[in-house]
């Protein structure tokens, strides 16, 4: 086999930052963070439904202030990950995929996942 | 869809399936951080008032199995880019694959007894 020969990812280490890489990272690290996020939902969920001291452990966890840190990261993931994925299926799509447009639909996904985040804190806190 | 496009290159279903998931998840996802909104602070009577509403039931069923199925199809994609022993990326994804199926069946049956126990 001479495949470990082909090249890899970008070495990140000597990579020179720019936005549109940036973004393209972070899509991938939400990504990852989601889907951590979910296997929590479900374990959430499954405690809910299963029911008495399970369920109250978690929630304790949730309700104390390093535990409501873990739901303001997956809300802004979410967030970003839904906004720059419209974006990607915009690039698949074929639109928007010169330099001008990246960068700026790149600044557009950022003010929305942190603009989005803030109303569903803000919502979120009314009702408590 | 041309079929040689999905014959030919083995990548290409992969592919697709994230995207056909990715575009389920667009509304699927913003009706559950809505309704997780409606729902900060619930006890677990709230939660069991919540699903024992069918529509809110097979959403939550939709949302999480589209949410596994992107998210596993996503860890794969990660794995492939990242992980270089091939035995090492063999079990990476083998563990990714049982653990996705596992959290499916552990949203099934969560969601089911919440909807529909006493």
């Amino acid at each position: 086999m001479t495949s470990a020969k082909r090249p890899l990812s970008p070495h990140l280490q000597i990579y020179r930052w720019q936005i549109t890489s940036v973004l393209s990272i972070l899509h991938r690290l939400t990504g990852v963070f989601l889907t951590l996020g979910a296997a929590g939902l479900v374990l959430w969920l499954f405690a809910a439904a299963t029911g008495g001291q399970a369920f109250d452990c978690v929630q304790a966890l949730l309700g104390s202030w390093p535990g409501k840190l873990l739901p303001l990261a997956w809300t802004f993931a979410l967030f970003y990950h839904l906004a720059n994925g419209i974006r990607h299926l915009a690039w698949d799509a074929g639109f928007g995929f010169d330099l001008v447009s990246t960068e700026m639909t790149g600044w557009l996904v950022v003010i929305a996942a942190f603009g989005l985040t803030a109303l569903a804190w803000v919502c979120a806190g009314v009702r408590i | 869809m041309n079929s040689r496009m999905t014959k030919g290159a083995p990548g290409f279903s992969h592919w697709w399936a994230q995207r056909v998931s990715a575009v389920a998840l667009i509304p699927l996802s913003l009706w559950f951080a809505a309704s997780l909104i409606a729902h900060a602070g619930a006890d677990r009577a709230a939660i069991k008032l919540w699903m024992s509403s069918p529509l809110s039931a097979v959403l939550m069923l939709l949302t999480l199995g589209a949410t596994l199925y992107h998210g596993v199809l996503g860890l794969e994609e990660v794995i492939v880019d990242y992980v270089h022993g091939t035995g090492c990326r063999i079990a990476s994804i083998i563990f990714v694959r049982l653990a996705g199926a596992a959290l499916a069946a552990m949203s099934l049956y969560a969601v089911l007894r919440l909807a529909l126990g006493a």
